[in-house]
């Protein structure tokens, strides 16, 4: 219940925060994966650096062909926006869907996708979103395609002294038409499988197409199986249940005290149906 | 006035909803310093050396403690003694406050930090060097008592700490089964449960060296049980210097009931500090070491005769202890679950063979239900089986089996095979009650329809009884219990006529300040206001027994009606001299004594006042009017209730949908309704909970692996219907309220109807399986399916 | 390492310095005797200890009172007026939305930003916002008709 005690340093700018970051430091967002840790002593930082302060990080900017979120923007910001809602539904249905309300009136965007737990919602719903991470660091800035940014177990591009400043989303036809479907854990509510789809369709047949799972491998990824199956097809319940079956194709999927590694592949290709068919 | 059967509004609330309720940890004292105990992170371990220099020399350290500083005490002891088959004392290792030698289940108390703040001792923990000598553990029971096991204890051989059986000989049992038309089999496990409420438990212990005097604030269920086993078994305090304190304590629902080491040790470091100490557990401390519920193994068979007669019912169990016996842990697999296996029925023959087992893992006891839920678990889930074995009606083969209604007054108690004796019972109107309200041939209607739509409902029964305000104490003395269980109560009238109730009694949660008071102010004709409930202090009420197996009406209630009536006797009698008439002219009606047949009458604040200014006073009659009584009862109570799950499952994922829950319960005479509605409501949610998310689950090394809110599923509020709770009045024909209790019924009965509802789904849609092991977790499910 | 933070509580403006592991729900309990905040777990499971902070429900258990430096926060004890009870406290104890009183305070901030957003809520939605407030006592049942009497209190 008492963490490990630490030096507090509020940063007022992302550079500012940067250049405050020691090696043995955590940066502080909406602290809610990171401050549990640290109550239990999993993780005992010697300081923390708290960026969610920093106005900038906290925007939501609608630029014309994208939407940039900011890192330090809570869930329930992005639940409740309009904007989002309508050129890119499965954000919003992920972000009402993450922990409770008190949960997503802190957590940060941000936070979610640095801390990379692979039962987090974010990782598989960004993958499937085609999005990019916009990231500072002392030299300026870099981008990172999202599908370079899970790397392993809660592992990711992000180097020691980086910052995720946004996440930008492009308004596509794919995002536009898509939804976000999870099986819960029961005690913690984080995905057992979560499946983020989007799809752009031409005259009924599949023109692109994004599937991606969060909570069955060690990190978030793309079903690519899936959506190599169903690209030109028509969206029928048989293709999409024979597209369904490649949901854990190559993945060394998960087994623990919730979910066998069987029941959750099985459970894979249900939640990669029910998204699909509501596409 | 009349109070009794109305629905009042609690008092307690405005204090509880305004953030002003003074549970333990909320109380502040002048130099209060804080401790945190030090907890093996190993199943089984012996203790090679511990260096507490570092932790000693950190900044805000006050003193460091190991077990080898406690010499000379024992332990914390059980409150009860249950004897092997052959006589032999059942064996009873001490339960040390800190460890010496060797830790024994994870969460075990290897050393105790006190600092000036809790963050100091947190980080001195840290600090100290622990040499462990890692063993293999005991841990799965069935495993535990065969040969060449790891021995939690050197002087329990095969881990057994007794054996014990009850009921007809087992030879009779047998014969009965032989002849039986159809056996219906089943093994299954009771799984171990967290009790988790919501407070974790806290303990500030007090010395004042310049009285020579101790306090112990705690959350506990049991404030004066609590120092009687503080002072005489474990520190050798005298009684008279100890005062044991429990304000709000936020449930408990058995947890709280025991005395654990924790107070025991802030009071005995108290006095060697000089300086009072805190303590409160983190939620994970809560999970290793609240004492946990249920954990049966057990193999059961029940026979039929050809028109689907119970003929006899035998049982197997090993009952797993835990690493050291808490304070009821022998009496909750025995004498609260064994008696039980007459249910509702007529069964001739019963048996229940039974061993009771150290494991390397934390205590189990009374959690809520205690015994019973395994009972009913056990017998609903065999006769909803043997129904769909027998192709029979599950609730027309519970009618023909129920013993027929008595009312335990004119018609005589049930006596069962298994030695209780029923007090009164009405079943089948429980049954038909909650047959009507679910519809239930609409049901099975639109069963079959949706099935024929791929949609799998289900539904299932669960008609329990269970006994309550355990009792008498010669009774229960006989089975092994250490302590009495009676209840007191004092009530004092002021001499204004304000009226003040002690009672023995603890309120976590059930609204004894209202109930009581509802009872109180009945009884005197007087308005609620002018009465108030005292509870909780060792020091304002002469003793207690405490609250748990629903026993605070049935018991601590009729102890308050024997000093409202005392108070009434001898009020008539002030009464009768001044209006100069006789007692028996004198009638007591609305708060005053009027002569019969007159408009003479003087009002009890009158009455009241006279008693304590005697001038013109009845000769020979003491002043005050003040009593307190002890109510010893003449047996148990037998709540008993029908409830009904219809749930549907997933076909695709396995997960179980809880559609409705009708629940009719009978705890005889209901002084607030909807207090007992609420403890209903509670009780449901807790055996659903076990039915359908919980379990604590220990790996192979004994370690804990869902000992968090992050992975012990606790029910919320979108994992439950609205519930349908009704009730029937079958009255208590042995107290004076007739009142039954109400506080575990929920939670016995309906466990084993949600199960019982999957399986009938499963059934029916051509999955024939026995048994699905709780929790009915969607992948168990599932795989009931796909096998 | 102490770091001086000013925070108005219920209303009221306290300065006090606080080590950066200060959690909030500490702060209110040990330094401003606010002990109507509960803690009942150490993972941001129960949501016993959630109070509104600047106006949005948190679990104060898992914010820093550093963090909170220059925020308004209301506590169950800010929550009646004048000696009036709050409609959703008023409604808890109508409708028995409580036994033993440990999650209530939590229950009650909770459904205070919930009814905020959604003011004419229905039953499938007040329970889903409960996902993050645990009860031992009362099976939700009566929380939540409390709160669905309150919500027609408060939109009456």
């Amino acid at each position: 219940m008492i963490p490990a005690s630490f030096e507090y340093k509020k940063a007022t700018s992302v550079q500012e925060a940067i250049s405050m970051l020691g090696s043995e430091d955590k940066i502080l967002a909406g602290g809610h994966s990171l401050i549990p840790a640290m109550k239990l002593r999993l993780n005992m930082p010697t300081g923390l650096v708290d960026i969610s302060k920093i106005e900038s990080l906290k925007e939501i900017r609608d630029n014309e062909k994208s939407i940039s979120i900011g890192a330090g923007v809570s869930h329930a910001t992005i639940a409740n926006n309009p904007e989002i809602s309508k050129h890119m539904p499965m954000i919003s249905e992920a972000a009402s869907m993450i922990g409770d309300i008190q949960v997503r009136n802190v957590g940060t965007i941000g936070g979610s996708i640095a801390h990379a737990d692979p039962s987090a919602d974010w990782p598989g719903v960004l993958l499937a979103s085609d999005a990019t991470v916009v990231i500072a660091n002392a030299e300026g800035s870099r981008e990172v395609d999202i599908d370079q940014f899970f790397t392993g177990f809660f592992e990711t591009a992000l180097q020691d002294n980086e910052i995720i400043t946004h996440v930008r989303i492009p308004k596509t036809a794919a995002n536009a038409n898509s939804c976000y479907v999870k099986f819960v854990q029961p005690a913690s509510r984080f995905a057992i499988v979560g499946c983020a789809a989007a799809v752009e369709k031409v005259n009924g047949s599949v023109k692109s197409i994004r599937v991606a799972f969060n909570g069955v491998g060690d990190n978030a990824y793309r079903a690519t199986g899936i959506e190599n199956a169903l690209k030109d097809q028509k969206l029928s319940a048989e293709n999409i249940g024979s597209a369904a079956s490649h949901a854990t194709d190559g993945i060394d999927v998960m087994d623990d005290h919730f979910a066998s590694e069987n029941y959750r592949s099985h459970l894979a290709s249900v939640f990669a149906k029910r998204a699909l068919s509501r596409l | 006035m009349s109070y009794i059967g109305k629905s009042v509004k609690r008092i307690e609330d405005k204090r509880l909803v305004t953030g002003k309720g003074k549970y333990t940890d909320d109380i502040k004292i002048p130099g209060l310093t804080h401790a945190y105990i030090l907890r093996s992170p190993y199943a089984s371990a012996n203790i090679l050396g511990i260096d507490t220099s570092a932790a000693k020399s950190a900044e805000g350290v006050i003193s460091v403690f190991v077990g080898t500083d406690i010499e000379g005490i024992r332990g914390v002891p059980t409150g009860w003694q249950v004897n092997f088959k052959n006589g032999d004392t059942m064996k009873e290792p001490a339960h040390p406050l800190l460890v010496t030698d060797a830790v024994r289940h994870v969460g075990d108390a290897v050393a105790l930090v006190i600092a000036e703040t809790k963050e100091q001792a947190r980080d001195a923990a840290d600090l100290i060097d622990v040499d462990y000598e890692v063993l293999e553990a005991a841990v799965d029971p069935a495993e535990a008592i065969k040969d060449g096991a790891p021995l939690v204890h050197e002087d329990a051989p095969n881990n057994i700490c007794f054996d014990w059986e009850l009921g007809n000989p087992v030879s009779e049992v047998d014969a009965a089964l032989a002849k039986a038309h159809h056996i219906t089999s089943l093994d299954f496990i009771n799984q171990r449960l967290v009790p988790n409420a919501i407070e974790p438990r806290s303990a500030i212990g007090h010395y004042e060296e310049h009285n020579d005097h101790y306090t112990l604030y705690t959350s506990t269920q049991n404030p004066h049980l609590t120092r009687l086993l503080l002072c005489a078994f474990v520190l050798g305090i005298p009684e008279h210097k100890v005062r044991v304190v429990s304000f709000d304590v936020g449930g408990g629902f058995g947890s709280k009931i025991f005395h654990y080491t924790e107070e025991a040790l802030v009071i005995w470091a108290s006095r060697k500090i000089n300086r009072p100490i805190k303590w409160t557990a983190e939620r994970s401390e809560s999970f290793l070491t609240d004492a946990h519920g249920r954990d049966h193994v057990t193999s059961a068979k029940m026979g039929f005769d050809k028109a689907g007669k119970m003929v006899a019912l035998k049982v197997d169990t090993i009952a797993n202890l835990g690493a050291y016996l808490s304070t009821f842990a022998p009496a909750v697999p025995t004498w609260l679950h064994g008696t039980l296996l007459q249910g509702l029925y007529t069964t001739p023959k019963i048996h229940i063979d039974l061993k009771a087992v150290f494991t390397h893992t934390n205590a189990v006891d009374a959690y809520r239900g205690a015994g019973r839920p395994e009972a009913t678990y056990l017998l609903e889930r065999l006769v909803d089986l043997a129904a769909l074995e027998m192709n029979m009606d599950p609730a027309e083969l519970r009618r023909i089996n129920f013993i027929p209604a008595f009312n335990g007054v004119t018609e005589p108690g049930y006596q069962t095979q298994v030695a209780l004796q029923y007090d009164s019972g009405n079943y089948h109107g429980v049954l038909d009650r909650a047959l009507e309200k679910v519809g239930y041939k609409d049901f099975r209607k639109a069963q079959q329809e949706s099935l024929a739509k791929g949609k799998l409902l289900g539904i299932g029964f669960s008609t329990y009884i269970e006994a309550c305000g355990i009792a008498p104490s010669a009774v229960v003395g006989a089975l092994g219990a250490r302590a009495g269980l009676f209840e007191s109560a004092q009530v004092r009238v002021q001499p204004t006529g304000k009226v003040s109730v002690y009672t023995g009694s603890h309120s976590h949660g059930q609204g004894h300040e209202t109930t009581f008071v509802q009872v109180v102010a009945d009884k005197l004709g007087i308005p609620m206001e002018d009465v108030d409930l005292v509870h909780g202090d060792s020091d304002a009420v002469a003793f207690g027994m405490g609250t748990y197996g629903s026993r605070s009406l049935a018991v601590g209630g009729s102890a308050i009606v024997k000093s409202v009536e005392k108070i009434l006797e001898k009020g008539a009698k002030i009464a009768a001299h001044k209006l100069e008439a006789s007692v028996d002219d004198l009638d007591y009606a609305n708060g005053k004594w009027t002569v019969k047949g007159t408009d003479k009458s003087i009002a009890f604040g009158d009455v009241s006042l006279t008693a304590y200014v005697p001038h013109d006073y009845p000769q020979g009659l003491e002043p005050g009017l003040d009593f307190a009584s002890f109510y010893d009862p003449t047996n148990f109570t037998y709540p008993f209730g029908a409830h009904i799950a219809i749930v549907e499952i997933d076909k695709e994922t396995g997960k179980v949908t809880l559609q409705r829950f009708v629940a009719v319960d009978d705890v005889g005479n209901v002084i607030n309704p909807m207090i007992v509605e609420g403890q209903i409501h509670g009780g449901v949610a807790q055996g659903i909970g076990q039915a359908m998310l919980e379990g604590a689950v220990y790996d192979e090394s004994g370690q804990l692996i869902n000992g968090s809110y992050m992975d012990y599923a606790m029910p919320r509020a979108d994992d439950f219907p609205s519930f349908e709770v009704e009730r029937t009045v079958t009255p208590c024909p042995h107290n004076p309220l007739g009142v039954k209790g109400a506080g575990e019924a929920g939670t016995i009965g309906s466990t084993p109807a949600v199960v019982n509802a999957v399986i009938d789904a499963l059934w029916k849609a051509g999955f024939k399986v026995k048994d699905i092991k709780m929790p009915l977790t969607p992948e168990r499910v599932w795989t009931a399916m796909n096998n | 390492m102490s770091n001086q933070i000013t925070i108005k509580v219920n209303g009221k403006s306290y300065t006090r310095e606080v080590e950066g592991r200060t959690l909030l729900a500490s702060f209110l309990r040990e330094d401003l005797s606010l002990t109507g905040t509960h803690i009942g777990c150490d993972t941001s499971g129960c949501g016993a200890c959630t109070v509104l902070l600047d106006g949005k429900a948190v679990k104060s258990c898992t914010i820093l009172a550093v963090q909170a430096d220059g925020a308004t926060v209301k506590t169950i004890e800010g929550m009646a007026e004048n000696g009036n009870l709050h409609p959703l406290q008023a409604s808890f104890k109508e409708k028995h939305g409580l036994q033993c009183g440990f999650c209530t305070p939590g229950m009650i901030m909770v459904a205070s930003d919930f009814l905020a957003s959604n003011p004419k809520p229905n039953e499938q939605e007040i329970r889903e916002s409960l996902e993050g407030n645990f009860c031992r006592c009362t099976g939700y049942h009566n929380i939540v008709l409390a709160i669905k009497d309150a919500a027609d209190t408060m939109s009456a």
